[in-house]
């Protein structure tokens, strides 16, 4: 078997890929068949992959890009709103299941400093597995899911301190992961270290990062954006490397510091199929990981191990969701889904391990429990779901915690120029929140300063369009100046998210019939109310009365719609040849407009509302008669 | 063969009216029923004359259900009669495409039913408001049918809604009957 990169590369993907499509045929989610990937092409499985270390540091890469995108995600007003949540039954559970299992590992005769290490590390559940699950079986947006984002959330979170707080829990010198100059340094500078790099980010981020994408967006050239975006990634891990501290927790806070710039979803949109391939690759590196000859030479230790953290963690969270007012069924659901060890574990053991505080004695079977239990966590969440629904039926249910996830706007602006602005004030206007999507950084910014929501992007990307929350806003209104585009953007609202409304601006009659074609809800040509109030004042120009030129207005344009209709059906059938010619259609369509234009003339105008005449004439004829 | 009725509803500000929405939740749906909800149909004002006047045609009984703002009704609904019923089709030499059809207004009123008569701070009957109204139906020699009212509609408690609702359905299904 070749070892250059080629048909490593080769094993690796086809083996991801074959897994996960057989975990996800199994309803297992997508982690566990990396991991089963990986384990198969591992050392102790078929042996394509000689070293899975190596693997392993191109893998972690896939970590530090998932925490910048965690980081991305924590808006400061999201994180403002979830406060209670979020510090409360997160911050309770990460103390107190560490506490205790840290209680657990002192009674097995783990060195305090080791065993409180191994305690806090093992306190993380799954942010991907679970996040993933949740969202496959529809539950993000429940009480429950809202309650386990939470908590993880503040895992997530937690994993920065610990991260920083380790180096003083050394129990031997770990120089050697270190290998940056603050290596010689005792741990107390090292921590001190730490913060004096974060601050350094943030004021990076804040001060030149949003220039410097504001510069970048105004070439409209996506592949720059997203090396420009990878770019950054890569350069904050590499700059916290060479201080000697952890890439991971780098990219978390740039992740932060542009969480509420402008750029945030093109961001994420950019960068999320690199976490996922590389995330997987992660996956498969720590399937490839597990020690099976371990296992199988201790199979009782790593069993009981496997039951002990999975009892402890789902106990101390039913617990602690049941004292923070959650149901019975909502607080099982939490237990269960929750009760896993995350990936972190990964990255923290492999972290106080090279640290000198984990020996690679406690870390091996601990990390090959970890492992173990987040392939248990399918099975985990169909026993919970299981058991809260039997429960559910004798509890009745207490009142949902208005928790929303995201700021879920009513309407998405896609464009935001003289068009889009004004819609989207008449609907800000009544009460509506809209979530804006711009090609335009300069239009991006200029928005911005007036404290609307408004992203930097191209709207007919699904996931952008996602980003800003078309799967569970009311409509979209297409105000984009170019043609091909609005096209383009109905066509994927349509097809990707059925639920919403789609209403277009149309330039033009062609352009309108193509909308029309698309079955947009709601389609407005741009310049015909404009063009049809100022044939109004013309009218009054010429002398008419207020109203009657305003009548005569409103029945021009019932006249015009009606045509509209009338040609878009000749229009949708355009078999002969000269019709699909758009030079000819378009004069087509104006010549038909204007014999129909002289139609009207003929039927409507004079506008016989309040017409007396033929009343006039009957009396006439009666009192005659007399 | 049941007879075909035309609800023609004008109410602008229909989002706060609790009594018209539970009124048109009973009738809703009825088959030879046809609802035509004025103010959604012409947020303008702009009455399709000619497709109004076909849709009197193709009914025997038109069921005009409003609110009975300032003894009278919402200004769709005068706009309404003003266009639609014109001279030499619904009245007049040649008039006669109405002729036959019913005519039942239903209104809705925030006065108490006490509060209506010559002893009443309003003075007069509703009988007497809707006259102009009357008069209307019949020089379009249409049948005046007794209006059905009710009364004290911002006051009325979810039962009370529920019966009335459920009294207006019952006047529907004997106009589809009876004429």
């Amino acid at each position: 078997m070749g070892h250059d990169i080629l048909s490593q590369a080769f094993v690796f993907l086809a083996a991801s890929v074959v897994s996960v499509l057989i975990a996800d045929r199994l309803g297992l989610g997508s982690v566990l068949g990396y991991l089963v990937a990986g384990a198969l092409i591992g050392p102790f499985g078929l042996g394509f992959v000689g070293d899975p270390e190596s693997v392993m540091h191109a893998a972690e890469f896939g970590v530090v890009i998932m925490l910048f995108l965690i980081g991305l995600e924590l808006e400061p007003a999201l994180l403002w709103r979830m406060r209670t949540a979020i510090l409360g039954l997160g911050g309770a559970q990460v103390v107190a299941t560490g506490l205790t299992l840290s209680g657990v590992g002192m009674l097995l005769g783990l060195e305090w400093r080791v065993a409180v290490a191994a305690g806090f590390i093992l306190s993380l559940s799954s942010t991907a597995i679970v996040m993933q699950s949740l969202r496959e079986k529809g539950l993000a947006a429940t009480d429950f899911g809202r309650a386990a984002f939470s908590v993880l959330l503040f895992q997530d979170i937690a994993v920065i301190p610990m991260l920083a707080l380790f180096p003083l829990l050394a129990t031997t010198a770990g120089a050697e992961a270190h290998g940056g100059p603050l290596a010689s340094l005792p741990a107390w500078a090292q921590t001190l270290a730490v913060f004096a790099a974060v601050g350094a980010v943030v004021l990076g981020g804040r001060l030149l990062t949003r220039p410097l994408f504001r510069w970048i967006a105004r070439l409209r050239l996506n592949e720059i954006f997203t090396a420009a975006a990878l770019a950054l990634v890569v350069g904050v891990a590499l700059l916290m490397q060479s201080v000697g501290l952890s890439p991971a927790l780098g990219a978390f806070v740039a992740g932060v510091v542009l969480a509420d710039s402008e750029y945030r979803h093109e961001l994420q949109s950019d960068i999320e199929p690199f976490r996922a391939l590389l995330l997987g690759l992660f996956f498969i590196s720590v399937g490839a990981g597990i020690d099976f000859p371990l296992i199988l030479a201790r199979p009782l230790l790593i069993l009981a191990l496997v039951a002990g953290l999975v009892a402890v963690n789902a106990a101390t969270l039913y617990v602690l969701a049941r004292a923070f007012g959650r149901p019975r069924p909502d607080a099982l659901m939490i237990a269960l889904a929750l009760a896993q060890g995350g990936e972190f574990a990964f990255v923290l053991f492999a972290f106080a391990q090279t640290g000198g505080v984990v020996p690679a004695s406690v870390a091996g079977p601990l990390v090959a429990a970890v492992a173990l239990s987040m392939a248990l966590t399918p099975l985990l969440f169909v026993l919970g779901s299981r058991a809260a629904s039997a429960l559910a039926e004798s509890v009745t249910r207490a009142a949902p915690a208005n928790l929303p996830l995201v700021d879920t706007p009513h309407a998405i602006i896609a464009g935001f120029g003289r068009f889009g602005q004004i819609v989207h004030r008449v609907l800000v206007a009544n009460g509506y929140s809209t979530s804006i999507l711009e090609h335009s950084a300069d239009q991006v910014e200029s928005v911005r300063s007036f404290g609307n929501k408004a992203n930097y992007g191209d709207a007919s990307r699904v996931d952008l369009l996602r980003a800003a929350g078309a799967a569970d806003a009311k409509l979209i209104v297409i105000a984009v100046d170019n043609k091909e585009k609005a096209l383009e953007i109905a066509e994927v609202a349509r097809k990707e998210f059925p639920q919403l409304k789609v209403l277009a601006r149309a330039f033009d009659r062609g352009h309108l019939y193509e909308l029309m074609k698309r079955k947009v809800d709601a389609v407005e040509r741009e310049t015909f109310e404009g063009a049809l109030r100022l044939g109004t004042a013309a009218l009054r120009a010429l002398g008419w009365r207020g109203h009657q030129a305003e009548r005569a207005a409103g029945l021009f344009r019932r006249h015009d719609e009606r045509n509209l209709r009338a040609m878009f059906e000749v229009w949708g059938e355009g078999d002969s040849p000269e019709f699909r010619s758009a030079v000819n259609a378009r004069r087509a369509l104006v010549e038909d407009m204007l014999a129909r234009d002289l139609a009207m003339h003929q039927i409507a105008a004079p506008d016989e509302a309040w017409d007396t005449q033929s009343l006039d004439a009957e009396v006439e004829r009666q009192t005659r008669a007399k | 063969m049941p007879r075909r009725v035309l609800i023609l509803f004008a109410h602008p500000a229909f989002h706060r009216s609790r009594a018209n929405r539970a009124m048109l939740d009973a009738v809703r749906g009825l088959e030879g029923v046809t609802l035509q909800d004025l103010y959604e149909a012409y947020p303008d004002l702009m009455v399709d004359v000619p497709r109004e006047q076909g849709l009197l045609a193709a009914h025997d009984a038109v069921v005009a259900q409003h609110p009975f703002y300032w003894y009278s009704a919402p200004a769709l609904i005068k706009e309404w009669i003003d266009l639609v019923l014109t001279h030499g089709w619904a009245y007049g030499e040649g008039g006669t495409a109405l002729a036959g059809k019913t005519w039942l207004s239903a209104i809705t009123s925030g006065g108490r039913e006490d509060s209506y008569g010559p002893r009443g701070e309003n003075r007069f009957s509703v009988e007497e408001f809707m006259r102009p109204f009357e008069a209307t139906v019949q020089l379009c020699n249409m049948r005046w049918l007794t209006p059905f009212v009710l009364h004290a509609s911002h006051l009325a408690g979810q039962t009370e809604l529920v019966d009335a609702a459920l009294r207006y359905r019952e006047r529907i299904l004997a106009l589809q009957r009876d004429g």
